[in-house]
């Protein structure tokens, strides 16, 4: 069941589907490692509800709505 | 293009590339102490940092490049890393070897750069850097493994311990010193690349050359993977056209073929990373950042989190502002101490007015900024250091994105209500090009403390002291606030402005690292301090000093001083001797004593009046007089032209100036009652008084807007490396100044 990285709760995990769009954004994403079949886990939020913090190839990564609601992951692998 | 038959007396070039937060500065420091040699890229506003290999026998120039997670050449800081790495750069010599810094602890991430650096054909030297957190983070990182995988040297070190710099510097010296081997193809991530990118990159290498423009193969890659690329834009500008139909036709075979642009760049970058790094790099299962984590439930939480955010700040601008109190004190202490000394060993002249009024009050101007400097930029190391500075962006953010900026805008923005001079330097911690931009050029708008001392002058002149709600609120202290947030307010819209206007374009992404907590480093708080402080006074300094000596000049000839000079002389002459003068209950000492009183009163007056009388005449009063025309819709006169011109070097001056316009002598403040009784006093030709309220916000509007600070706009020059900067802060600045100082006398002057 494919879900938008952004509609994750804090301590879920996730595997990336894909990244949509072919922008900077996307690159971007890609850059940093946000390529399909990786695992991704959501730690927790900013105060104000924004951004989110993630936590990726061993590494923490913050990320605004807008750019986290460019990426489709499934639950439970 | 030097080679490995350069003499070993001639300077060598190796240039120094990483992410973000790597530690590349430290590293920097560390290699090269700290005398770098900083300009600009021609063309671009991109920092070129250049220092000398310390501790070698060769002598080796170390280049430091704009942090950046990718070659990808979108943004110009990418694309001068690519020309530069590739010698493509007119002015700038060729590096002989590529250094690529990567966090140690974020290994897998680093590596992306690494690979896009590899396939450069430079000589590489891989530093794994921050050795120290792997370790504390649960990593076991077998670097001798990855070094062999590789075939280039790799080296672990703690720059911000000095820990592996040694070695890193033999390592320099002994890739300089042995034959330049080229990676084999087939070891680059690009040999993972499908099979019809390598052959569209070939057929548009071979395009490209028929058409004279011989490109680089990581150039050629670049041009099919980036769409919008800096490489492609700038051969269209230099008239090659057809590049864009070559290319969007290479793309779309691309398509047909089934390679999916640009996504199977960063996939096979990721894969070969993964093939690299297989066995050698191991985490604990049990995550020993987790202590960082619970360190973070509290600083991200929803209530603690802000409380403790707005407890940081709250200490660090109470420091700013009392605690480089102090200094700034003695400094002006030490300033009078100065002028005291002047003015007792040399009579009255041109000479003693330029040490005292230009070289002293200028050195005094530019020494007043760095305890707030260093203050500030002692925290800002602390806070980045230690790890919070990210988790502030982060908490701050959604609040700076509805100005459109990002959370990183937020601490150079609120340091700049203590001053903008630290605010504005400030603005290199943020990343994005653009946003640092919209951040430096309203940071200025933020009210001050310099501009308190105007607030306070004009409000309890010419405010009404009436008390609301039984006392508790007073008509003065509301005008005041208003005062200090008018900027902040007006900062909204003018950065809506920029960014739709001035830096449009690639929407600004926000993805930050967020690196686990640890205990900051004293050598890279001290470090920062004094790169900072030294780059103000070495390069704002000087420019600030200038200034202030020009409008002494200014204020000074050309009238014929004289006459004053002889007054001065007879009153400084008087006040000697009443200062000697026996305390005695005999009659005729006690009427010598107030003659004297007398005399000196009278001269005192004499002075002052030539002193006015020869601003009036001076290049300053003429320019005054010259532009009262433009500032009488304003409200004002000709006398507060010439004080707020003369407040240009720095807007506190505008309280002395005044004073000496309206004949008191210098050494007024702003809770000088004779200063605001004079100017209660002041009447125009036509008898109406000269300050009225709707004058009085008038001014006070104009100096929360306008750019009346020379060290903000030196640091906004020296921060930017251009002159355009200035100049467009000064203009709008002062526009907006005069449109609401105007609007503001217009609307007082019909309501009252």
């Amino acid at each position: 069941m494919s879900m938008r990285l952004d509609e994750l709760n804090p301590g879920e995990s996730a595997t990336i589907v894909e990244i949509l769009g072919n922008d900077v954004i996307a690159s971007r994403l890609m850059e940093m490692g946000l390529i399909d079949g990786e695992e991704i886990s959501m730690i927790g939020r900013a105060p104000m509800g924004d951004p989110t913090e993630f936590s990726i190839r061993g590494y923490r990564l913050s990320l605004r709505k807008t750019e986290s609601s460019r990426v489709l992951v499934t639950k439970g692998a | 293009m030097p080679t490995a038959t350069v003499s070993e007396t001639s300077t060598r070039t190796v240039a120094l590339i990483g992410n973000p937060n790597t530690g590349k500065s430290s590293l920097f420091n560390a290699l090269c102490g700290l005398n770098a040699r900083v300009g600009n890229y021609p063309g671009v506003t991109v920092e070129q940092k250049v220092g000398r290999l310390t501790g070698s026998k060769l002598s080796i120039d170390v280049i430091d490049l704009p942090g950046t997670y990718s070659l990808a050449a979108r943004s110009a800081d990418e694309a001068v890393a690519v020309n530069v790495l590739s010698g493509e750069l007119a002015h700038q010599a060729a590096p002989e070897i590529a250094i690529v810094i990567l966090d140690a602890s974020n290994i897998e991430r680093n590596f992306y750069l690494f690979s896009q650096v590899y396939e450069l054909g430079l000589p590489v030297i891989a530093v794994l850097n921050m050795w120290d957190r792997v370790e504390a983070e649960g990593l076991t990182v077998e670097a001798e493994v990855i070094a062999k995988r590789l075939g280039v040297p790799v080296v672990c070190t703690s720059a911000n311990k000095r820990k592996g710099i040694d070695e890193l510097r033999r390592t320099i010296e002994q890739t300089l010193q042995s034959p330049r081997t080229k990676p084999a193809s087939a070891q680059l991530a690009r040999a993972q690349f499908p099979e019809a990118f390598h052959q569209e990159a070939q057929k548009l290498s071979e395009w490209l050359h028929s058409n004279g423009r011989k490109t680089s193969l990581y150039k050629v890659d670049r041009l099919l993977i980036d769409s919008d690329g800096h490489f492609q834009k700038s051969l269209c500008q230099s008239g090659l056209h057809e590049i864009n139909t070559q290319i969007e036709q290479a793309r779309e075979r691309l398509r047909v073929a089934g390679c999916k642009v640009p996504m199977f760049e960063t996939k096979a970058r990721y894969g070969w990373i993964r093939q690299l790094i297989d066995g050698a790099v191991t985490r604990k299962e049990t995550r020993s950042a987790s202590s960082s984590d619970r360190i973070d439930q509290w600083l991200t939480h929803r209530w603690v989190g802000m409380l403790i955010f707005a407890l940081i700040m709250f200490v660090v601008f109470q420091s700013i502002w009392w605690v480089a109190k102090w200094p700034m004190d003695g400094i002006q202490w030490i300033q009078g101490l100065a002028s005291g000394g002047i003015e007792a060993f040399l009579p009255p002249g041109a000479l003693r007015s330029l040490l005292v009024d230009g070289v002293i009050a200028g050195v005094g101007g530019v020494v007043l900024f760095v305890p707030q400097i260093a203050i500030l930029f002692f925290f800002i190391a602390v806070l980045e250091d230690c790890g919070y500075m990210a988790r502030a962006a982060f908490v701050m953010d959604k609040l700076m994105t509805s100005v459109g900026l990002s959370g990183k805008s937020f601490l150079p923005l609120m340091s700049s209500f203590a001053c903008a001079v630290p605010g504005i330097m400030a603005t290199r911690t943020i990343e994005s090009r653009k946003d640092r931009m919209v951040t430096l050029l309203i940071a200025p708008l933020m009210s001050c403390s310099a501009r308190i001392p105007v607030y306070v002058l004009m409000v309890s002149a010419f405010v009404p002291a009436i008390k609301y709600a039984g006392g508790w609120i007073s008509l003065q202290g509301i005008v005041l606030m208003g005062m200090q947030s008018i900027g902040a307010i007006v900062a909204i819209p003018v950065a809506w402005l920029l960014k739709r206007f001035l830096f449009p374009g690639e929407p600004a992404t926000f993805l930050m690292e967020l690196h686990s907590y640890k205990w900051p480093s004293m050598v890279v708080i001290y470090q920062r301090v004094w790169e900072r402080v030294v780059s103000f006074v070495a390069r704002a300094g000087s420019l600030i000093f200038c200034t202030t000596i020009l409008i002494w000049a200014a204020c000074y000839f050309p009238g014929d001083h004289r006459l004053l000079d002889e007054s001065v002389a007879t009153l400084e002459q008087l006040q000697r001797t009443q200062a000697i003068a026996p305390v005695s209950l005999e009659q005729t000492q006690i009427e010598e004593n107030q003659i004297r009183e007398k005399q000196i009163e009278e001269k005192l007056g004499e002075v002052n009046r030539l002193r006015s009388e020869l601003i009036e005449t001076s290049f300053l009063g003429m320019a005054g007089h010259r532009i009262e025309p433009i500032v009488r819709p304003l409200g004002w006169d000709w006398k507060i032209g010439v004080a707020v011109i003369a407040s240009f070097p720095a807007r506190e001056v505008i309280i002395a100036t005044l004073g000496t316009i309206y004949s008191l002598g210098t050494g007024e403040d702003e809770k000088s009652q004779s200063l605001q009784d004079q100017m209660q006093q002041a009447r125009r030709p036509d008898g109406r008084p000269v300050f009225s309220l709707a004058t009085a916000m008038s001014i006070m509007v104009f100096f929360a807007l306008c750019a009346q600070c020379s060290a903000t706009l030196m640091t906004i020059r020296r921060e930017t490396n251009s002159w355009r900067w200035p100049i467009f802060s000064f203009v709008y600045m002062t526009t907006l100044a005069y449109i609401g100082a105007w609007l503001t006398y217009q609307f007082f002057e019909s309501w009252s």
